[in-house]
């Protein structure tokens, strides 16, 4: 089946020279969920944007569903809802009001019960009458997916959609993503929180500095991701890690031999913590706390990047 | 065409305008009551008829187009420059709506509450002066047409204005003196022979002068060439709304 979305060659550099997106060539596959991830500034405001309408493109060509976004703007652009990521909402309108406006503009006839069900799912409903400048920030964002439901797209965009929303937010909009997705709608992502990649999307696919330089399934990217420390404050200060301790390879000691940092892959059936513990307690090395860390999804990307950057300059010399 | 998309941009512009009711309508009211006691009954009893006319009565048409060239232009230019300030203009991009069909939303509802306006005023007028319309239907027609072009010239100034201050200045700086130099409160006859001439370079003279034409058949141009001037200045608005958007111009990065 012919994918849904078609982005080849793009291209966009603004008038002051600065080049945002380098030929970007992206397919995204019809009924995914497909999660755009990237350090700020690498271009996915940018590629979305360009895809819904909002910006030109300098070259290149995009299809929506085949209908391609400049020739055949109407139908490509009624098969979209988008999601902002900045909260640019109306203040006096009633979130029921503007929500049946976006409908309208979208061209359809008006459908209270769409309308209703979309609030319900966003537990917006008692707040259907107020006004949105009396809504909270989290509020005001169910309010932005409930304007891009309004119309029943078959495309979702949802550029950085958790960001500064309570965990309640959270869970009540991936449930809708969820249902949005078992209903056939395609969902692209962008995010920095890399459970909610892991969680939500089939397909990842990362940018950096304008470029796609990785799109690769959830499932091999966790692979390569999954890497998480343990972390060991020790109660006294080693001068080094005992040569007969489990996992010596993968273990370091920092901040003057009192941290004792563990580094393990999630994905495993064995991480070793527990033979780490146990081997802990066997060499009577005493513990004042311990804490796990996981790299932000924005870290690694960063790591991958400067991978990614390292093999260009060493393929270039 | 996307109608449902041209009356959801219409009655979002209209609801607005209901919310603002005396901002929007009670107070251009009060301020024209208030050039009618000032100049219509107070000065304009020192006045001798112009052109057999009382003057209390010439100035309404001059005084209804003040109202309209000014509500028009400061109503489209905002709703359409609000949605860029506040970046809700997100959704009208994105939207499958042609450029035509948001120009109508917001211009159409612009000119739409400045008519509203201008019949207000003119009840209100009614109040103070004996009046009498000759021309009803070219009366409504330059009522329209003027509220139209300067409802799309509002729309462009609310496009190309970066900050609140410059979506004032076109209307305060230029349309308001324009406005009042354009025969609002007098015939252009009265002027010197060279100011009568320079007098034509405003674009102001024809719309009263053919306003005023259609109440009192008085007029300082004739009513066709002031017609004609208004169908230009509607053209000219309207093809650089079409270039606005075919180019994205402030809309678009």
């Amino acid at each position: 089946m012919p994918s849904i979305i078609s982005v080849k060659n793009l291209s966009k550099t603004y008038a002051s020279g600065f080049t945002a997106l380098k030929t970007i060539n992206l397919d995204i596959e019809r009924g995914e969920i497909f999660a755009l991830l990237g350090p700020n500034g690498a271009g996915k405001t940018t590629l979305i944007g360009i895809i819904c309408g909002i910006l030109n493109a300098s070259t290149g060509t995009v299809t929506v569903d085949g209908h391609d976004i400049i020739r055949d703007y109407r139908a490509a652009r009624s098969m979209i809802g988008l999601v902002p990521q900045e909260l640019t909402t109306d203040a006096f309108e009633s979130v029921w009001d503007t929500v049946s406006f976006s409908r309208g503009l979208f061209g359809k006839p008006k459908n209270p019960a769409h309308i209703e069900k979309v609030l319900k799912a966003l537990s917006l409903w008692d707040k259907k009458d107020n006004k949105i400048r009396t809504l909270s920030g989290g509020m005001k964002r169910r309010v932005l997916i409930a304007k891009a439901l309004s119309h029943e797209p078959k495309v979702l965009f949802l550029d950085e959609p958790t960001a500064g929303v309570d965990v309640e937010l959270r869970k009540d909009m991936w449930q809708v993503v969820r249902d949005l997705r078992a209903s056939g709608v395609t969902i692209i992502l962008t995010t920095h929180y890399i459970e909610e990649a892991e969680d939500m999307a089939d397909r990842v696919g990362v940018i950096s500095k304008g470029e796609i330089i990785l799109v690769e399934q959830k499932a091999e990217l966790m692979r390569k991701l999954g890497k998480k420390q343990l972390v060991l404050h020790l109660q006294k200060p080693l001068t080094q890690i005992p040569s007969d301790i489990f996992g010596l390879a993968n273990l370091t000691l920092g901040d003057g031999g009192k941290e004792l940092t563990f580094t393990y892959d999630t994905q495993s059936d064995r991480t070793g913590v527990t033979r780490l513990l146990t081997d802990l307690n066997r060499l009577d090395i005493r513990l004042r706390d311990l804490e796990t860390r996981q790299s932000s999804l924005e870290e690694i990307f960063i790591g991958l990047v400067s991978e990614n950057e390292r093999a260009n300059a060493g393929a270039q010399s | 065409m996307n109608g449902r998309a041209i009356l959801a941009i219409y009655r979002f512009e209209m609801a607005r305008t209901l919310r603002t009711i005396w901002q929007s309508i009670v107070s251009p009211v009060i301020s024209t009551s208030l050039y009618f006691v000032v100049f219509g009954a107070a000065i304009g009893s020192r006045i001798t008829e112009i052109e057999g006319i009382a003057y209390g009565a010439f100035i309404v048409p001059g005084l209804i187009m003040l109202t309209l060239l000014t509500q028009s232009t400061m109503n489209a230019s905002f709703g359409i420059y609000f949605p860029r300030f506040t970046g809700t203009i997100y959704e009208l991009l994105s939207a499958p709506v042609s450029s035509f069909e948001i120009a109508c939303g917001y211009v159409g509802a612009a000119a739409t509450k400045s008519v509203i306006l201008g019949l207000i005023i003119l009840a209100t007028s009614w109040l103070f002066v004996p009046l009498q319309i000759m021309h009803p239907f070219w009366m409504v027609a330059f009522l329209v047409l003027t509220a139209v072009t300067f409802s799309l010239l509002g729309f462009i100034i609310g496009i190309w204005a970066d900050g609140f201050e410059q979506l004032q200045i076109i209307p305060l700086l230029i349309i308001t003196p324009l406005t009042f130099l354009g025969g609002t409160f007098y015939s252009t006859h009265v002027l010197p022979p060279l100011w009568q001439k320079i007098a034509l370079f405003n674009p102001v003279v024809y719309l009263i002068s053919g306003f005023r034409w259609s109440f009192f058949e008085i007029a300082d141009v004739s009513p066709a060439i002031s017609l004609g001037m208004t169908l230009v200045f509607l053209v000219v608005c309207l093809v650089t709304v079409w270039w606005i958007f075919r180019t994205g111009y402030r809309l678009k990065k």
